[in-house]
């Protein structure tokens, strides 16, 4: 083969290569963004940068991590965007401390929980269960956007407090409130729908 | 030694994950999870989301 046959083949084994990330990528981007156009969007340029300065990688697993890395910054970029966009809160991320307070314990001393939360016995059997994860998506879903936003980037990127604070412009008190009532309002509703114990 | 009641003891147990407590916090709240089985199910329950929430489907590689 001529150079030039040699670049095109290349360039059509490059997209193959890379195609086969896709789906796992776009997964990946779903999942943080919660939004399907958004995801696509990310998940467009991150093959795109892959296309343009694509060296030689060792093996998929390899070409998998350095896309995936590529992808969770565009992830961060998009997140600091819209923090940054949409300063207003939302009714449910501005309630004052009393009034989330007041929705998991009782107004007079605080030391009585309206639901006792029970004992879950083994919750890791659930996680083989698709059930499961349907419920906890649904349970995810109700996160208002900036709240989703902070949790997303504590729990499933690993950032610390001050590089969370950093891109979103917010507060490490801020970011704790938000992780806090993130995690009360999911634990509640999974125990709800599906540890049992209703309220 | 004040003593915590439940909801200052969940926002604290929240704020573990994500910072160092201080020695009085900490004896502060073992003080109370002795005697809080509700408050000490929450933690459990902290403890396993956490770990849950890495284990989602949408980041299985197919291929591990």
């Amino acid at each position: 083969m001529d150079a030039r046959e040699t670049n095109v083949s290349d360039a059509l084994a490059g997209q193959d290569q890379l195609a086969a990330h896709r789906d796992y990528l776009y997964r990946f981007a779903l999942l943080h963004l919660r939004d399907d156009s958004r995801a696509q969007d990310v998940v467009q340029e991150t093959l795109l940068a892959g296309m343009e300065s694509r060296s030689g990688f060792s093996g998929r697993a390899q070409l998998r991590t350095w896309l995936t890395g590529i992808l969770k910054h565009k992830i961060i970029d998009v997140f600091r965007r819209q923090s940054r966009e949409a300063p207003l809160q939302t009714e449910a991320e501005a309630e004052s401390e009393e009034d989330f307070a007041d929705l998991y314990f009782n107004p007079k001393d605080r030391d009585h929980w309206h639901t006792f939360p029970t004992t879950w016995g083994n919750p890791e059997k659930s996680l083989e269960q698709k059930r499961f994860w349907e419920i906890f998506d649904a349970c995810s879903k109700e996160m208002p956007p900036q709240i989703a936003r902070v949790f997303t980037m504590r729990e499933l990127m690993g950032l610390e407090t001050d590089e969370i604070c950093k891109e979103l412009g917010i507060t490490a008190n801020n970011c704790w409130v938000m992780l806090y009532r993130a995690r009360m309002n999911l634990r509640q509703c999974l125990e709800t729908r599906w540890f049992g114990n209703s309220s | 030694m004040q003593k915590l009641n439940c909801k200052e003891v969940s926002v604290l147990l929240s704020q573990t994950e994500d910072r160092r407590i201080s020695l009085l916090e900490r004896l502060r709240l073992r003080a109370h999870l002795k005697v809080c089985v509700g408050c000490m199910n929450f933690q459990s329950q902290l403890n396993f989301l956490r770990r849950a929430i890495r284990q989602h489907p949408a980041l299985k590689d197919e291929d591990e």
